[in-house]
């Protein structure tokens, strides 16, 4: 005899998992006083760039790391160290996005006790990064000029998610027909609360009002 | 790509509770996932028959509900669709207010399965 077909309730969130180990990244890291930053963007919108400013400018006020999450490759995490920063490199495997288990696995390589502020570069990526809870305390992503003003029409999810937004490489604002008060506008309309800075880091402009929001945020 | 890692997670929630109410095989999955979350049936469906292969699941079907982005007005109560892929107006489609709180659309849920 065949048996009876049954529907069973499962109810359950396919990110919980991940959420719990957030929690625990969370934990460790209010333990040592260390603010963690998800620093998310399309790939080419400038993290590295922004991460090398913001390391270069606090370097007399907050002692920093960097975890730099790529699918393979460690260029990002040499820019950095170059730099004269210090870098762990995390290697998604081919995953687009960090979860909280890959941060609480990298965590165990830095001396968290001497770090004030730990940036997470996360996969250049603008969908799956916004679903994926890595444990940071605040979540901030770029966008560049060049990428147009259109894109949170197209990737909502991650404006909404974002403390602040950096609007990138405004030196190319002359060369196209990026409209900044469009960008306002649909930013806006997904998130009112949120931070905008205009910044280029070809020319430096915008960035010490970054720069300055980010130590009173870790302060906070 | 990026349903790939979503899939694992869900074959893995699958299984538990296959395991948990001691069913043989599973025809279907049945998923809430929000209209903010950027996930096609389709793709779920292609990575889930490879690598649910040999297990319960093998062969399930895939069934995705689509839950709209849905506000709830901070002023009169009332409950409205947005389309956030747009630049249409977050406000309030009875009283007009702004301020308005929203309560669905990002969703990533297994709902439930049929089984055997």
């Amino acid at each position: 005899m065949e048996r009876e077909v049954k529907l069973i309730q499962i109810e359950e969130d396919i990110r919980a998992d991940n959420r719990k180990e957030a929690e625990n990244v969370r934990t460790r890291l209010k333990e040592t006083n260390t603010f963690m930053l998800n620093l998310m963007s399309s790939p080419g919108a400038g993290k590295t760039s922004v991460i090398i400013h913001t390391l270069q400018a606090l370097k007399d006020k907050l002692n920093s790391a960097v975890i730099e999450a790529d699918m393979d490759s460690k260029v990002d995490a040499e820019s950095i160290i170059a730099a004269g920063g210090f870098a762990v490199q995390l290697h998604t495997g081919g995953f687009c996005h960090v979860d909280s288990y890959m941060v609480s696995k990298t965590l165990s390589e830095i001396d968290l006790n001497d770090i004030d502020l730990l940036i997470l570069e996360n996969v250049g990526n603008l969908i799956c990064p916004a679903q994926s809870d890595t444990g940071a305390e605040c979540n901030v992503m770029i966008l560049s000029v060049p990428e147009g003003d259109d894109k949170p029409l197209k990737y909502p999810l991650m404006f909404r998610e974002c403390e602040a937004l950096i609007v990138n490489k405004t030196d190319y604002l002359r060369m196209g027909d990026f409209d900044m008060d469009s960008l306002y506008q649909r930013v806006k309309r997904l998130n009112p609360s949120i931070e905008i800075f205009e910044v280029s880091c070809k020319t430096g402009a915008g960035l010490q009002s970054w720069t300055d929001w980010l130590v009173s945020r870790v302060s906070r | 790509m990026h349903e790939l890692p979503v899939t694992h997670d869900i074959l893995e929630i699958v299984l538990k509770h296959a395991l948990r109410t001691h069913v043989k095989k599973v025809y279907k999955v049945f998923l809430e996932i929000g209209a903010m979350s950027d996930l096609e049936q389709e793709w779920i469906q292609r990575y889930f028959d490879t690598i649910s292969k040999g297990s319960v699941a093998e062969g399930a079907q895939i069934e995705v509900q689509k839950i709209p982005c849905r506000f709830l007005c901070n002023h009169c109560g009332e409950v409205f669709v947005v389309d956030m892929y747009s630049d249409e107006n977050i406000s309030c489609q009875r009283c007009g207010a702004a301020e308005a709180d929203m309560i669905s659309g990002t969703e990533y849920t297994v709902k439930s399965m049929e089984a055997t």
